[in-house]
């Protein structure tokens, strides 16, 4: 088979599992459950064509994934609340008479919407710029990005009276006039939120195997090399980090409809590190092993903490700890392993090569 | 005047505390490029060291003192666990330590949670160290924060000694500057890293004993603030003590001036822009080591 026929395989088969198959097995419970996982999914995605293919160990999604979310968020507690009115949360705590400048464009349905994906991309395109310009990379541009995911939970917090602080934007119940209390729509969202993910899915894939693809690679793996054939590596970067962010605060917008809430306990530094540990267990470096990742983990996370809450963090750790020791390219690597083996006979193709994982030398 | 002179002396404590804590974090990511995400985890067992003691040490004084080497050990025999065990296989791919030291740090957390409880728990100070000291008419300075400073500058002065008069540290310079040379110039790295290790660790069980002076000992309390300090190395620079010492007491103050000013919350966004600003003048850091090598 060759690689595209491949991958269209693999795309109707998702498809046909996310469109029919789950619907038809689950319950609205899990269906909703799942629709979280998936959004969590989309956010593996993006950590996987910037960490896995680009090298960049993004630690702060957490702050993408919350702009899209409260972008979202605030538009619905707006549109709850009808026109004219305050957000319930403004009233309670804090004494305002009107809404704070910067939420009154979030009454527009498609400010908002834009917003969601295209405020993440714009703050990752401004940190991007200045960071990978002066080539700051390695374990110094992981570190800024986890602390830009401190500051930006801390200043969420900070502003409880236009923010909702600790809490969060919650109860929210309606999405662009649909009642989310009814399970049809929240069916609805479920829906949505499994075309965002394969559409997500395709967009790396096209840009996996596209001429940028290997450029992204070959700064991974050689950042000087490439300056030395006349590219520009921030560039490169720019583009992958900028299309991770983007995809997180679709992640996060989703998530919002799907979940009712957003609050700076998914976003700040622990939730941000988290959305990375799916993608490490998955295959940092191939299209389907972050989603496929992130869903595992998320799952497991639900499944032991029902049983037994603490098991359920040293189970974590151990994710941390043993896929990254000795399974560096997680569970995607095992599949190449295999297709290699049974290759052994005739001479790999060249689209076969096993998904390189190796840090630069940086 | 005086609210300055206030405001100055508890940035420069926030920054003794930042010091104690990237002090460590400075020399193993200095010598091995490696991110210790559990270093906040070995502040904390350097802490639950000082609560333990006093269960069986009645006098706060002497149970302190005891504390200091105790948890130093405490804490750097968990550093050596630590790099034999996981960090040794895994040079080759610092950014991956990073992950890895994450999930140590998650478990060490959950470990205290399951065997002291998820509550914080509460140490005695020694009386010496509960009051303040007046310095003028209205400068008033608690006198635990004048111990973490000196404890701070203690364990520079100390760290500078071994680093620049003992074989041990000259070998760890030449490690840290070189590292296949030193290997070819027969020096076992291996030994060194896990010495360098040792120490580095040993220094967070030291900030873990000065944090019992200031706040409460909980499973989470590393967490909270190591983030900070990793910053601090970053600007710092790695290879030099001296970027470390400077960059701590600048953010401690840049924070505490800028807080009084705004609000905590909208400091940490402030300090976050200003040290992206700082990068952009000197990317590798305040002060590095000069090289012939890329990067």
């Amino acid at each position: 088979m060759s690689p595209r026929v491949r991958a269209l395989a693999g795309f109707g088969i998702t498809a046909v599992l996310l469109f029919a198959v789950a619907p038809l097995l689950l319950g609205d419970f899990r269906l909703g459950l799942l629709a979280k996982y998936l959004c969590f999914a989309i956010v593996a995605v993006g950590i996987g064509l910037a960490w896995g293919r680009g090298g960049m160990l993004a630690l702060g999604q957490g702050v993408f994934f919350g702009l899209g979310g409260y972008a979202m968020a605030m538009h619905l507690k707006l549109a709850d609340a009808g026109p004219g009115n305050l957000p319930d949360f403004m009233t309670l705590y804090g004494q305002l008479d009107a809404l704070p400048w910067w939420w009154v464009p979030f009454q527009n349905p498609i400010f908002a919407l834009l917003a969601t994906v295209l405020l993440p991309m714009t703050v990752a395109l401004l940190l991007g710029l200045l960071i990978f310009r002066r080539r700051v990379r390695g374990a110094y541009f992981a570190i800024l990005s986890q602390a830009l995911a401190a500051a930006f939970a801390i200043l969420l917090i900070g502003q409880q009276g236009t923010t909702g602080g600790t809490n969060g934007l919650t109860d929210i119940r309606g999405f662009f006039g649909y009642d989310l209390n009814d399970p049809v729509n929240r069916r609805m969202i479920y829906f949505i939120v499994a075309v965002a993910l394969l559409a997500m899915l395709g967009i790396t894939w096209q840009l996996m195997r596209s001429r940028y693809g290997e450029l992204l690679v070959a700064v991974r793996d050689g950042e000087e090399r490439v300056r030395f054939l006349g590219y520009d590596p921030a560039n490169v970067k720019l583009v992958a980090y900028v299309v991770a962010a983007g995809m997180a605060g679709l992640a996060g917008a989703l998530f919002v409809p799907a979940v009712g809430i957003i609050s700076p306990a998914l976003i700040g530094v622990v939730p941000s590190i988290e959305f990375v540990i799916g993608v490490a267990v998955g295959g940092r470096a191939s299209l389907a092993g972050p989603a496929l990742g992130a869903i595992a983990v998320a799952w497991a996370k639900t499944a032991l903490s029902e049983r037994v809450p603490s098991a359920w963090t040293y189970f974590e750790g151990l994710l941390f700890v043993l896929p990254i020791v000795f399974l560096p390219g997680g569970i995607a690597s095992l599949v190449s392993l295999v297709r290699r083996r049974r290759a052994a006979a005739p001479p790999p193709a060249v689209d076969q090569r096993p998904p390189l994982v190796r840090e630069g030398a940086a | 005047m005086s609210l300055i002179v206030s405001q100055l002396f508890s940035g420069v404590s926030i920054g003794a505390v930042l010091l104690l804590i990237a002090l460590g974090l400075a020399l193993t990511f200095g010598q091995m490029n490696v991110i210790n995400m559990a270093h906040g985890e070995f502040i904390m067992a350097g802490a639950y060291t000082v609560y333990v003691l006093q269960q069986s040490i009645s006098s706060a004084g002497a149970s302190l003192l005891i504390a200091l080497p105790v948890s130093f050990a405490v804490a750097g025999l968990m550093g050596i666990l630590l790099e034999v065990l996981l960090i040794r296989r895994l040079y080759a791919r610092p950014l991956d330590t990073l992950l890895v030291t994450w999930g140590v740090s998650l478990i060490l957390q959950q470990a205290a949670r399951d065997i002291f409880g998820a509550p914080n728990v509460q140490t005695r100070a020694p009386e010496l160290l509960t009051g303040s000291v007046r310095i003028t008419e209205d400068i008033v300075i608690a006198s635990s924060r004048l111990f973490i400073l000196g404890l701070a500058l203690a364990a520079v002065a100390a760290l500078t000694i071994v680093l620049k008069t003992t074989s041990l540290g000259r070998r760890i310079r030449a490690v840290v500057q070189n590292r296949d040379l030193a290997a070819v110039s027969g020096l076992a790295t291996g030994r060194v890293d896990r010495l360098t290790f040792f120490i580095g660790s040993g220094l967070a069980g030291i900030a873990g004993v000065a944090l019992t002076l200031i706040g409460p000992i909980g499973p989470a309390m590393g967490t909270n603030i190591i983030v900070n300090a990793f910053l601090v190395v970053v600007v710092g620079g790695i290879g030099q003590l001296k970027g470390t010492v400077i960059v701590a007491f600048v953010l401690g103050i840049l924070q505490s001036m800028v807080e009084y000013t705004t609000t905590v919350s909208v400091a940490s966004v402030i300090v976050f822009v200003a040290i992206v600003a700082f990068l952009q003048w000197r990317p590798q850091g305040l002060f590095t080591l000069r090289t012939r090598s890329l990067a």
